[in-house]
């Protein structure tokens, strides 16, 4: 028996897309082609590394950056759909070097291990104390189901996350 | 040669504390720079294509399409004609091209043509396996109290003295067990940046293994490891898996040189679930002989398993776990699958042997209906190691934070409620933590600077942390004050971190090199103070005549005493070596309590207990952070994770995070850590702690079904189908 593997039909490139944005507070600008996700073009044309690459298909969390004050996989978005828009990633969490409340928890409780998964759940557990600053440790739960750990930290995380509401409260 | 020692428990002030990483604030900031973020400019991204099929032959590769996509800069074979393929995903090609999207659409293009072969991925069934002629011979390892006569046939005395001693027996309970094949799932895939500079090849390698993987990329690329510098800052999870440079590493090196420009190659999620490692499955047939108080007086069983291509399975030498009575017989068959070939996982063989016979014993408590905790206890005379006295100390201490006997019920016979039921089980484990090869070179600068430098990496288990905590200590500084520089190999070369080698290994080397280096200050501080050396301590920021704060210095008024020449010292460990600063061979003893849903037959865990030695600790947040960590893999093996494979065409079917379960963190109910240290553990010095917790999950939770429902569910993971299929066959 023979068998060919036939080439994919192809979706070239068109030219790239003038974009504008704001991240962390600061105006940005890049070129990107039309199909270039948010997270490649935080990586590779902004600079900003923190947002992780895990799956690329939205299942592991680590490239969760808020856009427009929404929690979102930043894989899963285009570069071109952060035209005007606001975004938040981790690098934004410190102010100077004061760290966030959430990454002063995640630190002292322990809540990291090889770390890679941590910007991501950094940036969701924000998500959730800028909408409900006293959540439940189920809401915790809940809400950052959509976070992987291998190392894995979550009962850790959870402490972390109900400290650093108990921090900001 | 000088003698080396830990101050005395109680006295330290960063040792056997809990100190915060030290690494944490860039782990924390999205700062902290992994392999898959080393992006130089002008960085070429590459892509690996895998193979769609399991077993084939390659009859041609066209990469003429791929060479003219648009952004595509190089398109490389990595197999030739006639090469047979032996599982999905192993790597037919690289392309690197200006962006991920142009790398992928130049995969995309690439044309293969294949002759295909007989498929076999069949691992569970040993007689399909030998239907389908792959099966090893099968290896045999006996242990009989009674010896053959000279002229009698040794394996007919075995078979008869086998029998003889089952049928003497006051029970026999006879099972089948087995655990799926798991993947790695490093959330950073494999993968690395590599760039040249004339003939120097710098690689960003994702490794577990800084100084060992130089070399691994000199030989194919032609060069020689001097240079060779490989770095790797943070790494995003390797649990065994990432020891190696990997053709697909030096496939970078070589596509950057090809090009002249940097090249990142991470492997996709799914050629890395495919390709770049799992852990080996383990099934088997067990029958065993007990007495009526649960004592195993026989054990015989003939397992079989697979580490892909090349046969293997779980090793036969630790079959029955930790239990090793006087009286067994054990038979062992490889099978060869088309599937992709094992690496180390995180203890290698031993959660897998815990898992398929740890539950036989617990099976020997139901047949007789005694609490399964006594079958442990009363089997502890026949352990293989000397830790028997420990364990029974820890199964106390264990049960008493479970509640083990006010919960306890016979198996099957817990109250229901609703479709619910819930029930406790237990495994027990071992594993050695002798520290690895290290060595290191501390500098003490005239400013008082202090920095160590060795060629370790910190995997997420806190090392730099540990070196750090160790360093300090002994100078008598702030954690702070040390710069603990580690992941590179152009460092004091240290040990790979597998095994649970690495803690013990750096505090070794770091602790001689410190107490050397403060013997050597000491010597110009005494001369300056009118002291004997041997007087003076380091505390508190101050060197000091003991007993005479008056007699001081500042640590850099001490430092100043070394002129113009920084003070370097080296420090270095063997593995092996009689030494009072560490030691090897730890206990544990765990426990689960689930609940069981008999109408849907989700396991849902509801409470784990992990008692743990691990000798003297030197970092106590991050010693309970990998106990913890452990036990939630190990839920995640046990009840969710497997490689799922297509038995027609050997597709590995959920090689994608949206359809390989993990836990998430809803998934794992209430962990108990407990840190089991009397003074003898300070006293025996630092072992290693990576592995042992990881090992009893499987058993525990397995167990914990079984009482709950009364019914064994034989392979793990332990799913709502599986669950279910062994309550209809009850």
């Amino acid at each position: 028996m023979s068998h060919v593997q036939a080439p994919e039909a192809s979706v070239r490139p068109t030219k790239n897309v003038h974009v504008e944005l704001t991240v962390n507070g600061e105006p940005r600008e890049f070129l990107c082609a039309p199909r270039e996700s948010l997270l490649d073009v935080l990586r590779n044309r902004l600079g900003l590394t923190g947002a992780k690459e895990g799956c690329n298909n939205g299942n592991c969390g680590a490239c969760a950056v808020i856009l427009n004050g929404v929690p979102v996989n930043s894989c899963l978005v285009l570069g071109v759909e952060a035209a005007g828009a606001e975004v938040e990633t981790v690098e934004g969490l410190a102010k100077g070097s004061h760290l966030h409340p959430l990454q002063q928890c995640f630190l002292e409780d322990a809540a990291l291990q090889c770390g890679i998964c941590t910007p991501g759940f950094l940036v969701s557990a924000k998500a959730l104390l800028d909408r409900n600053p006293d959540p439940s440790e189920e809401e915790i739960r809940l809400h950052l189901a959509g976070n992987l750990c291998r190392c894995t930290g979550y009962d850790k995380i959870v402490r972390a996350v109900q400290d650093a509401a108990k921090a900001n409260t | 040669m000088a003698e080396y020692s830990w101050p005395r428990r109680g006295t330290t002030s960063l040792i056997d504390t809990e100190q915060t990483r030290i690494d944490g604030v860039a782990k924390a900031s999205g700062a902290a720079k992994y392999s898959c973020d080393i992006n130089p400019k002008g960085t070429l991204v590459a892509r690996a294509m895998g193979c769609p099929h399991a077993h084939c032959k390659i009859k041609s590769i066209d990469i003429s399409l791929a060479k003219d996509v648009p952004g595509v800069v190089l398109v490389s074979p990595a197999k030739a004609i006639g090469d047979e393929i032996q599982w999905q995903g192993d790597i037919i090609a690289y392309v690197a091209a200006e962006t991920e999207g142009a790398a992928a659409e130049g995969v995309a293009a690439i044309t293969v043509e294949y002759e295909m072969l007989d498929v076999f991925v069949d691992d569970q069934h040993l007689a399909a396996a030998e239907a389908a002629d792959r099966t090893g011979k099968p290896l045999s390892n006996v242990q009989l109290v009674n010896e053959p006569g000279d002229d009698e046939d040794e394996e007919a005395f075995e078979e008869a003295e086998i029998q003889r001693l089952l049928e003497a027996s006051d029970v026999v309970v006879e099972g089948n067990y087995g655990i799926n094949v798991i993947t790695h799932m490093c959330m950073e895939p494999h993968g690395s940046t590599c760039e040249w500079n004339g003939d120097q090849l710098t690689a960003h390698l994702s490794t577990q293994n800084v100084s060992g993987t130089a070399g691994q990329f000199a030989d194919p690329l032609g060069i020689t490891a001097s240079d060779v510098t490989v770095h790797c800052d943070f790494i995003g999870g390797g649990f065994g898996s990432k020891f190696a440079a990997d053709s697909w590493g030096v496939a970078c090196a070589e596509l950057a040189r090809q090009t002249g420009r940097p090249v990142r190659l991470m492997l996709d999620r799914d050629i890395e679930l495919k390709t770049a490692g799992n852990r080996p499955s383990g099934f088997i047939k067990v029958k065993i002989g007990a007495d009526k108080n649960g004592v195993v007086q026989v054990w015989d069983s003939q397992q079989w398993g697979t580490s892909g291509a090349s046969g293997g399975g779980v090793s036969q030498g630790v079959v029955p776990y930790v239990f090793d009575p006087e009286n067994r017989r054990r038979t062992a068959t490889s099978i060869a699958t088309n599937a992709g070939p094992q690496r180390a996982w995180r203890a290698p063989n031993h959660p897998q042997a815990a898992a398929i016979t740890h539950t036989a014993y617990d099976d020997v408590a139901a047949a007789l209906g005694i609490d399964s905790y006594d079958v442990f206890l009363r089997n502890l005379d026949s352990v293989s190691n000397d830790k028997a006295d420990v364990y029974r100390a820890q199964m106390e201490r264990a049960a008493e934070l479970m509640q083990w006997k006010s919960k306890w019920h016979a198996h099957g016979k817990g109250e229901k409620k609703g479709s619910v039921v819930t029930g406790l089980g237990m495994g027990i484990h071992t594993w050695g933590g002798g520290g690895h090869n290290s060595t290191c070179r501390i500098t003490i600068h005239p400013d008082g600077g202090v920095e160590t430098a060795l060629g370790s990496q910190d995997l997420g288990t806190g090392t730099r942390t540990v070196i750090g905590i160790v360093v300090a200590e002994t100078f008598g500084l702030p954690l702070d004050a040390v710069n603990v520089k580690i992941g590179s190999s152009s460092y004091p070369a240290s040990g790979p971190s597998g095994g649970s080698t690495t803690v013990a290994g750096v505090s070794e080397s770091n602790r001689r090199a410190a107490q050397d280096a403060l013997a050597q200050l000491n010597e110009l501080v005494a001369a300056k103070l009118g002291v004997g050396a041997a007087d003076l301590v380091a505390k508190e920021g101050r060197i000091q005549a003991s007993g005479d704060a008056s007699k001081s210095l500042s640590w850099k008024e001490a430092c100043a005493l070394l002129g113009m020449t920084p003070l370097e010292v080296n420090g270095e460990f063997r593995r092996g070596e009689p030494s009072s600063l560490s030691s090897s061979q730890v206990a544990g003893v765990q426990m689960a309590e689930v609940a069981v849903d008999l109408d849907t037959g989700i396991v849902k865990p509801l409470k784990f207990v992990a008692v743990q030695d691990m000798g003297l600790i030197i970092n106590r947040k991050t010693a309970a952070s990998q106990i913890y960590g452990a036990v939630i893999m190990g839920i995640a093996y046990s009840i969710f994770e497997e490689r799922i494979m297509d038995l027609q065409t050997g597709a590995f079917l959920n090689a994608e995070l949206a359809d390989y379960r993990l836990p998430r963190l809803g998934d794992i109910g209430e962990i108990v850590v407990d840190l089991w240290e009397p003074d003898s553990e300070y006293e025996r010095g630092v072992v290693g702690l990576g592995e042992p917790p990881v090992i009893s999950p499987g058993a525990a939770i397995s167990n914990a079904v079984a009482n709950a429902t009364g019914v064994r569910v034989p392979v793990l993971p332990l799913t709502p189908q599986r669950v279910l299929d062994a309550l209809g066959s009850a």
